[in-house]
Order: structure tokens, then sequence, then C-alpha cells
């Protein structure tokens, strides 16, 4: 069960990661899409 | 001399008497291009009366269009509707100012087809498909029964799966399990969701159900490639599974078909998971990246190829190929979902027994000896460690 527990916070940990991570690689929709004229935000 | 000034004004009385309105308005028209002023509105809304000359014989002149290489040229023989059936067909060439190809289609149909497959078919399919095997199941539980340890158990352990492929199972499943459930919350959103619960609880809902699901999506892929490498050799299909088959399993009748360490259902569901999660993976990536990775045109080229009858379409609009993605997602995605939860039962309340092998990864003896024989006979010949855990039957 403690594999199972520690598989499950690892997915959780990743999951947030790999938020963060695509977010500062710029890897949005709307940024991939967008031209340099776009202001996003 | 009196009278000459006298004379001068009268003369330029009249000069400004007798001249024409419209001598006037003519160098206000020279602003507007020749179209009327707001002082000819208001002339007319008064009742005045009004030189229409000017625009009643301004029916333009072929002559003075621009050539149609010019900038601002004239379409030529190509009307306006000619046009716009151009846009409607993106048979036009659109220039956009942004980096997307998807931008230069102005006008794309496929959406409606798209639409009414996601909120029909699939839907139903979702529904009846995943509601028919919980219902099936549960008739087989009341039917069936539990599967039990013939005999009981024994009171000794065997190792089943080491702690890293538990891991890796557990990784897949967590991450699977939270797919699966924030894939229906966002396809029965609009006809579920917000009918019960309104629309600001499915606009919370379908937030955080597009965050968990874009991002654990990782975890799946990444997973699914460690299960793959960790039982492949295991899961090679032979004979013995033919006859696991023919012998219904175990599931149907008491006989206790001869297994290695997996069995011919357990081979089924680990290459379906294989096959349809690669599968549903791409189509994923296609969403994650939206307009990036294009791949039913390439696919149905292929598909022609094999079998020429199909004709598929080979031409497919950057929103045709998103739309057909995203229904393929959704069709694997529940055939996925509709196998696992029979996987589910047979692994935790179908089979006594069963759920300790991923659990704390130690399955009674008595148990691998009926369900995987071959195996813990390979395992003790390995000198494998037998631990007692209980008193024995």
């Amino acid at each position: 069960m403690k594999t199972m527990l520690a598989a499950f916070a690892f997915t959780a940990v990743v999951s947030v990661g790999a938020y963060f991570v695509l977010s500062e690689m710029g890897f949005s929709s709307a940024e991939v899409q967008s031209a340099p004229s776009v202001r996003l935000d | 001399m009196k009278l000459k000034v006298l004379g001068a004004y009268l003369i330029a009385l009249l000069t400004f008497a007798v001249t024409p309105a419209h001598s006037q308005d003519e160098g206000q028209r020279a602003s507007t291009g020749g179209a009327q002023t707001l002082e000819d509105i208001l002339a007319r809304q008064k009742g005045l009366e009004v030189d229409e000359s000017f625009r009643r014989e301004n029916l333009g002149n072929p002559e003075n269009a621009k050539a149609i290489s010019d900038k601002l040229g004239s379409l030529g023989g190509v009307s306006s509707s000619d046009l716009y059936r151009g846009i409607r067909y993106s048979e036009t060439e659109i220039k956009v100012s942004n980096n997307s190809h998807a931008a230069e289609v102005l006008v794309q149909d496929g959406g409606m087809g798209w639409l009414l497959t996601r909120q029909g078919g699939i839907q139903a399919f979702a529904g009846y498909g995943i509601g028919g095997i919980i219902i099936a199941l549960a008739a087989f539980y009341f039917l069936r029964g539990r599967m039990t340890i013939e005999g009981g158990p024994s009171g000794q352990t065997i190792e089943r799966f080491k702690s890293f492929e538990r891991f890796g199972h557990w990784c897949l499943a967590g991450s699977f399990i939270m797919l699966a459930c924030t894939g229906l919350l966002l396809l029965f959103g609009r006809s579920v969701i917000i009918p019960v619960f309104g629309h600001e609880a499915n606009s919370a809902i379908a937030t955080f159900s597009i965050w968990v699901h874009n991002n654990i999506a990782w975890v799946f892929m990444a997973s699914l490639v460690a299960i793959f490498v960790m039982w492949v050799a295991h899961n090679i299909p032979n004979k013995l599974d033919l006859e696991w088959f023919a012998k219904g399993g175990g599931i149907v009748g008491n006989a206790h078909p001869s297994a290695r360490k997996f069995n011919g259902g357990q081979k089924l569901i680990f290459w379906m998971t294989i096959i349809l999660g690669a599968s549903v993976s791409m189509s994923g990536l296609s969403l994650l990246f939206p307009f990036e990775l294009p791949m039913f045109a390439k696919t149905f080229g292929m598909i022609n190829t094999i079998f020429p009858a199909m004709g598929l379409s080979t031409e497919l609009l950057p929103h045709e190929e998103m739309q057909l993605a995203h229904l393929w997602h959704a069709i694997v995605a529940i055939t996925m979902i509709i196998a696992i939860v029979a996987h589910i039962y047979i692994g935790s309340v179908g089979m006594e027994g069963a759920f300790d092998a991923m659990g704390n990864g130690q399955v009674d003896l008595e148990w691998a000896r009926q369900h995987h024989d071959l195996w813990v006979e390979q395992e003790e010949a390995k000198g494998a460690p037998i631990q007692q855990v209980g008193d024995a039957r």
C-alpha cells in the first residue's frame, strides 16, 4: 500500500511540475499561435 | 462715384445670387470623394430642392477600373459572391498576421458534425458502455459470487510483483483514473452538469478537470512506457493463452487453467492498454499542442494505401484534424475505461487474494498455484523466498 500511495504522490508532484515547466517554456496555445505584436495579458 | 459703388454692390449681389447652390457643394463633395455631403442630406430632410444630378449620373465607368493586378484592382470576372464562396470552402488564399495556419481558415463547417457526434454517439457510447459494464459486472458478482481461493489461503505468501513494478502500475492506474474521471466530466458538462448543477459549477469543474487532464497526462504516458518495458517479455502471446481462453480463464466454470506470470486475460489487458494507450496518447498530444501535430491526414493516407476502397480524405483542414483527434481521443478512451472497469473488478472484489499482488506485492501461495501455476514453479526453482504469514489451513 505504501508503494501505491507513493505512486499517487509522485503523480501529483509530476503533474504540478509539468504545469510549471510547460508554462515557463511558453508552450501554451495562446503563445504559440500568436504573433509578437499580440498582447496576451 | 456713389453710382459706381452702388453698381459694384449690385453686380456682386447678383453674382452670388445666381451662382447655383450645387457649385458650392461640389467643393465640399470633393472632400467626400464625390459622395453627398451632410448639407445635401439636411437640405433634403428640410424638403429643400437638391440637385441630385451628381448622384443620378454617377453610375460608374468600367474604363476607370484599375487593372486586376493593381492594388485594390477590380476582381475582373470574379464577383464578390465568388470570392465569399472561395472563403467558405477555403479555396481563397488568406494572409494573416499571426503564426497560425489555422487562422487562415475563416469558415469551416465541420464543427457541427464534431459537436453532434460528441453530444450524440460519443456520449451514448460512454453512457451505455460504462454503465453497461458496471451493471454486467454487478450481475455477474451476484450470480457467480466472489472467486475464492479453493481450499482457502495457505498462510504462506510469495512475492508476485516487486515494488518498482507496483509503483509503475499505480502511476499508470492513478493517472488513468484521474484522466477518465476528468475526461467524463468534460464530456458530460453541457448535457448533465449544467442542467443539474448550473453554469457556474460546470465552469469550476471544467476548469479543474482540464488542468488535471492536461498535466497528469504526462505521468500516464511515461508510466505507459515503463509498463511496456517492464512487462512486454512476459506478455508475448503463446499457445497456453488459447488453452486459458478455451477454459474460460477459470472465471467461467471452476477450472484453473495453467498460466505463467500473466495469463491470457491479463495479456489481453496488457496489449489493450499499450495499443489503445499509445493511440490515446498520440491524439492527446495532438490536442495538447493545437494544430502543431496533425496526424489524421497521414494516417488516412496509410489506410488508403492498404484499403484503397476506403477513399479517406487526405487533405484535411487544421480544424478538421483537431475535431478528428478529439473524437478519436474520446472513442479510444471510453473503450479503455470499459475494459479497465472489468480489470478493476477482477483485481479487487471479483477475486479473493488478487488485490494483494498490487497491494503489498505478496500473494497467497495457494492463490498463486491456482492462477499462475507455471510461474510459481519457476519462482520456486529460482529459490524465491516463501513467507509464513498465518496458520496453515
